[in-house]
């Protein structure tokens, strides 16, 4: 055989995916960290477990693809896949919900498909989405925040239920639906937003809480833009899409629908535009593509909380635009140079 | 009733006359299937197939009368190539017809051998030999198909088959190793 | 000074800041190379057809004299670069990504450097075409790279009507400095030769790009072109972005206009040079000399002294690094390219010797460069390749492609208006060697075109032979049964005419003659009527032909 020549450019990298994806991990971590202050250390024992069981599938399949392990589970995309999935499950879930649900994510998410780079669909959300069809129960068993409650569940209670150990009736009383839910169902009976929103989850400002973990998003996700991780297209176009059909309906009947700011500050829109859609392996890749990518997932957030079934959009409203990808980078393509270029000047 | 069964067929019969109409219009003239197939044949006219050229092969293909794997000069790709062309099966290339050599053979005339006979000259099929009788020969290198249908006639043996030799100017940039692994590997 | 500030500058897609690496070998001013003992030009310094050797063995040769040429258009002559004997015309390494060998003449240097006699004419009497001449005659190629032969370039763009000529002092890549130093060292040179280029477009306006990382450069030449001002000619800065000196995007820089998919830069009336070249032009207009050496230099992090160096075509490598001071690693551990790091190739051996393109030699520790080769990550389609692309081509979409060989997808997407500039790669996060997947697609699209072209002139021959072999059998055929008719004819004749003879003998008669008639067709040759004095002359060449195969044997 001839001997291979290398090609230049004669360059060390500048970026490895490995920094991407830490850079992605310090940008989760203030919202986490407000998530955990408001909600306990559930959401601490989900992230844990997910990075587990995500690290144990990837490393087992790929021995079985006949793929170098300790490389691939270098670059962390396992455990970044791992954290966003878990923070889009209840706070307390049982662990068999999470190996499930991370189940699919590797397997079927990403490892189907042909591993990290090949997989069309966003895997944590594949994984979600699977546990929200298949156990709706166990995935709409929220809690309230600490703060309204009054009391938080221990570390050692929230392991114990976490390992089956534990009964869950105890902490019925704590249990509620998530503000975004909650809106749902009672702005579906005709309840005026003013009646509305004096449940205690909504506090003085949007959802007690959760803008302030919404608020963590922001600073992680401007982070991320600082590092130049990703790009301002999706974010700016998944927010500014939202917030104007929104803030439409809303100025039509601004008694009974809700203001663009409880859409972006109360459900898990600002994680999503941020860290979600921004996926590079399942985005667009096109400046313009991106923006078009942007603009639909906005879109149909908005018709999703609005008029579907389920409380929050944002997983199915990536999947759904991760299918039109394929096409949509097909269509926005940039103009070579030099192409189409004859008769004009400037 | 009647009057769903006569919308129906009035429906049916106006959409026939539209295809009809559109199938005269839009009508492909495509190449006939013979010169396509001749097309992606290596044009060695070296017979191994057992035709007496590349057409013949190539009409015997069109026809159905011969499998596409008779070829050894253009291997696989070549099978590859007519099995996407005409929607057929990739077969093996079949062994029997000769051996495909990776890098391509040029003839080569040992001059001092030559004596002139002109049989080669007669052989080849694309008169890329020169020279007349009792007179040495040679071989336009640029235009030999390396089909060895030289060899043969030749009464003293004095023609090579060699590899054409690669030089600087056909050097051609490997594709970085990753690629091979998956492609030939796993 | 302020007319510069003014001029208005274009966007260019994409590129990158790189560090320019450009101090080290700026630390000293222009050297003048020693002679090497032996010099080793290849045959083939050039875009086109190879030269074919006008010396052999033995011969003694003057500096500037010619060595090697060709009669294509699309070629540039070799000349020797010293005094000395040519030792041999063999195979030996050259500077090629391939790492293998060509044919290339050797000089044993005398050390006299005696020169040709000088035929230097005063340029401005010359017409265009013996501008030209001239400039062919001096082997003169683009020395920013590309080494196209610059009087094909000139001739064809000289019929298409020049109105703005583009001088390249861009020299983006980092590391090198050889065109800084150059215009730093020789700026009147290059303002001749940018005149001489005047003379022969006329163009409206003269614009000489050079990046702002070299003020000392710009200054250089702002002075000389104010004591030597040309028409409609200014200097302008552009910021330093690689890869800005490259052709296309200098002209979208400095004009805004794109050359148009498939077409040159003549095309839509630019003309776009670089300085080292016009410093060649002028030195072969004015002094009649050919080109026959140049500046290259020499840089790294793993060589002693870098700088630059002028330095004769010829030279090995290992000599000019010598006079840098050697290198500071071993042979396992260093890295050897020509050319910048984002463009130039590997050097298997320095033994290889300075070529018309060669501008930089670059001397790197083996792990500046590391990369992973055989196994890089996957694509996480990040498009960041897509961000810093000049071309504003979709590099991953190239690489899906291309790693996939489907070459036909591989086109779709403009392949070939990669300029391969390595930013796509560099930037990377997978450390995907893009350009090396480009480079492997283009090559294999160049072979199956070559196969293509090759087969559908083996069709055309075939064809046309079968269609010979037929109009002969039928010509023959014809021929034969015109005969049968003429013999048809004759016969009753004879029977009836002289019926005494014998049948039998009649019939003997009738074979025999049919016989001759025969034979008179087969032996009906191109030798059959020859006079004399041909005949003679065939003996001769035969009896030639005799004794020097008794010689071989």
């Amino acid at each position: 055989m001839t001997q291979v020549v290398i090609s230049s450019p004669f360059v060390s990298p500048s970026n490895s995916l490995r920094r991407l994806m830490i850079n992605v991990i310090i940008g989760l971590l203030p919202g986490t960290l407000a998530y955990v202050w408001f909600f306990g250390v559930g959401v601490l024992i989900n992230i844990t477990l997910a990075v587990i069981f995500a690290l144990g599938f990837e490393a087992a399949i790929l021995k079985l693809r006949n793929k170098p392990v300790k490389s691939h589970l270098n670059d962390y995309s396992a455990v970044v896949a791992a954290w966003l999935f878990a923070l889009c499950l209840p706070m307390h879930s049982p662990w068999w919900l999470v190996a499930v649900g991370i189940g699919f994510t590797m397997i079927a998410g990403k490892h189907l498909y042909g591993g990290l780079g090949f997989n069309p669909f966003n895997p944590a959300m594949v994984g979600y989405v699977v546990l929200l069809i298949s156990f709706p129960r166990e995935m709409t068993t929220w809690y309230l925040p600490i703060e309204i409650s009054g009391e938080s569940i221990g570390f050692f209670d929230a392991i114990a239920y976490a390992f089956g150990l534990a009964d869950i009736q105890q902490w019925d009383a704590l249990s509620s639906a998530t503000p975004l839910d909650q809106f749902k169902t009672l702005s579906g009976q005709n309840i005026p937003i003013s009646e509305i929103r004096q449940s205690p989850v909504f506090g003085n400002f949007i959802a007690f809480g959760w803008e302030w973990i919404a608020g963590g998003w922001l600073v992680g996700g401007l982070w991320l833009l600082y590092t130049r991780t990703i790009k301002w297209h999706i974010p700016v176009t998944v927010l500014v899409s939202t917030s104007f059909i929104a803030l439409v309906f809303y100025l039509s009947a601004p008694d009974t629908i809700a203001s663009p700011l409880f859409h972006l500050f109360s459900g898990s829109i600002l994680i999503g535009a941020f860290f979600i859609a921004t996926d590079p392996v399942t985005a667009a890749t096109t400046d313009k593509g991106r923006v078009v990518y942007g603009f639909l997932i906005g879109f149909l957030v908005y018709v999703i909380r609005s008029w579907g079934g389920y409380p929050d959009g944002i997983a199915f409203a990536v999947l759904l635009a991760n299918m039109c990808v394929p096409l949509i980078d097909y269509y926005t393509q940039p103009r070579v140079y030099g192409a189409d270029t004859q008769g004009k000047d400037e | 009733m009647i009057v769903a069964i006569l919308t129906i067929s009035l429906m049916a019969g106006l959409f026939g006359l539209i295809l009809g109409y559109a199938a005269i219009r839009f009508k492909v003239e495509g190449n006939p299937i013979v010169d396509q197939i001749d097309a992606l044949l290596p044009q060695t006219q070296c017979g191994q197939c057992t035709y007496p050229g590349c057409r013949p092969y190539a009409e015997a293909i069109a026809n159905g009368e011969a499998p596409i794997n008779q070829c050894p000069p253009g291997g696989q790709a070549t099978i590859v190539a007519l099995a996407d062309l005409l929607d057929l099966e990739v077969l093996e290339p079949n062994e029997e017809h000769g051996e495909h050599h990776d890098i391509p053979l040029v003839a080569i005339i040992d001059e001092q051998t030559c004596i002139g006979c002109t049989l080669c000259i007669q052989a080849c099929p694309v008169d890329a030999i020169l020279g007349s009788a009792k007179h040495m020969h040679t071989v336009i290198a640029d235009e030999c198909t390396g089909c060895e249908l030289c060899l043969p006639p030749c009464p003293v043996d004095c023609i090579d088959m060699v590899p054409i030799k690669q030089t600087i100017d056909d050097w051609k940039w490997s594709v970085p190793q990753q690629q091979q692994d998956l492609v030939h590997g796993q | 000074m302020d007319n510069k500030s003014q001029y208005k500058l274009h966007h260019m897609h994409g590129g990158m800041r790189l560090e320019g690496y450009k101090a080290e070998s700026m630390g000293q001013p222009l050297q003048q190379a020693t002679l090497a003992e032996q010099l080793i030009l290849p045959l083939k310094q050039h875009i086109g057809e190879t030269n074919k050797p006008l010396v052999s063995p033995g011969d003694r040769v003057l500096r500037g004299q010619l060595i090697a040429d060709s009669s294509s258009p699309i070629s540039a002559a070799i000349h020797a670069p010293t005094s000395g004997k040519i030792r041999e015309i063999a195979p030996h390494p050259v500077p090629h990504p391939s790492g293998q060998s060509s044919d290339c003449i050797v000089i044993d240097v005398d050390g006299k450097d005696e020169c040709l006699e000088s035929a230097a004419v005063d340029p401005a009497s010359l017409s265009v075409v013996d501008l030209i001449a001239r400039i062919r005659d001096a082997g003169i190629v683009g020395l920013g790279g590309a080494v196209f032969p610059t009087a094909a370039k000139l001739s064809r763009a000289q019929s298409q009507g020049i109105d703005t000529l583009v001088i390249n002092g861009v020299e983006c890549e980092p590391y090198i400095s050889c065109d800084d130093i150059l215009m730093q060292t020789y700026s009147d040179e290059i303002l001749r030769g940018i005149g001489y280029l005047q003379q022969i477009f006329k163009p409206k306006s003269t614009l000489i790009g050079i990046e702002n990382d070299k003020p000392k450069a710009i200054q250089s030449m702002q002075l000389a072109l104010d004591s030597n001002p040309l028409a409609n000619t200014r200097i302008v800065m552009i910021p330093t972005l690689y890869p800005s000196g490259g052709e296309k995007q200098l002209i979208q820089i400095l004009t805004g206009r794109e050359i148009p998919k498939g077409k040159l830069a003549f095309d839509i009336g630019m003309f776009c040079q670089n300085v080292g070249t016009c410093v060649a032009i002028s030195r072969a207009l004015d002094q009649d000399e050919a080109l026959t050496s140049r500046i290259v230099t020499l840089s790294g992090d793993a060589i002693r002294q870098p700088g630059n160096w002028e330095a004769r075509l010829g030279t090995p490598v290992r000599h000019l690094v010598e006079l840098a001071g050697g290198y500071l690693d071993d042979q396992a551990h260093r890295h050897l390219v020509m050319g910048g790091p984002m463009m130039g190739f590997t050097l298997p051996s320095d033994r290889a010797p300075i070529v018309k393109a060669s501008n930089n030699i670059l001397v790197m520790h083996q792990q500046t460069f590391a990369q992973r080769l055989d196994n890089h990550d996957e694509c996480v389609r990040c498009a960041r390749c897509t961000d810093v692309c000049p071309a504003q081509l979709l590099p991953q979409q190239l690489y899906w492609h291309a790693r996939a060989r489907t070459y036909d997808k591989v086109e779709e997407y403009s392949l070939f208006d990669c300029i391969e500039c390595g930013c796509c790669s560099a930037v990377c996060p997978s450390e995907i060697p893009l350009v090396q997947y480009y480079r492997a697609a283009k090559s294999e699209i160049r072979a199956a075109q070559q196969a293509q072209f090759k087969s559908d002139r083996a069709r055309i021959r075939f064809e046309f032979r079968e269609k010979r072999l037929l109009l002969k059998k039928q010509q023959d055929e014809e021929r034969k049964r015109l005969k049968r008719e003429a013999l048809k004819k004759k016969q009753p004749q004879k029977l009836n005419g002289d019926s005494t003879v014998d049948p039998v003998q009649a019939a003997l008669e009738r074979v025999k003659a049919k016989k001759q008639a025969l034979e008179g067709t087969q032996t009906l040759k191109n030798t059959t009527n020859l006079t004399p004095d041909q005949q003679q002359k065939i003996e001769q060449a035969d009896a030639r032909r005799r004794a020097a195969r008794e010689q071989r044997t």
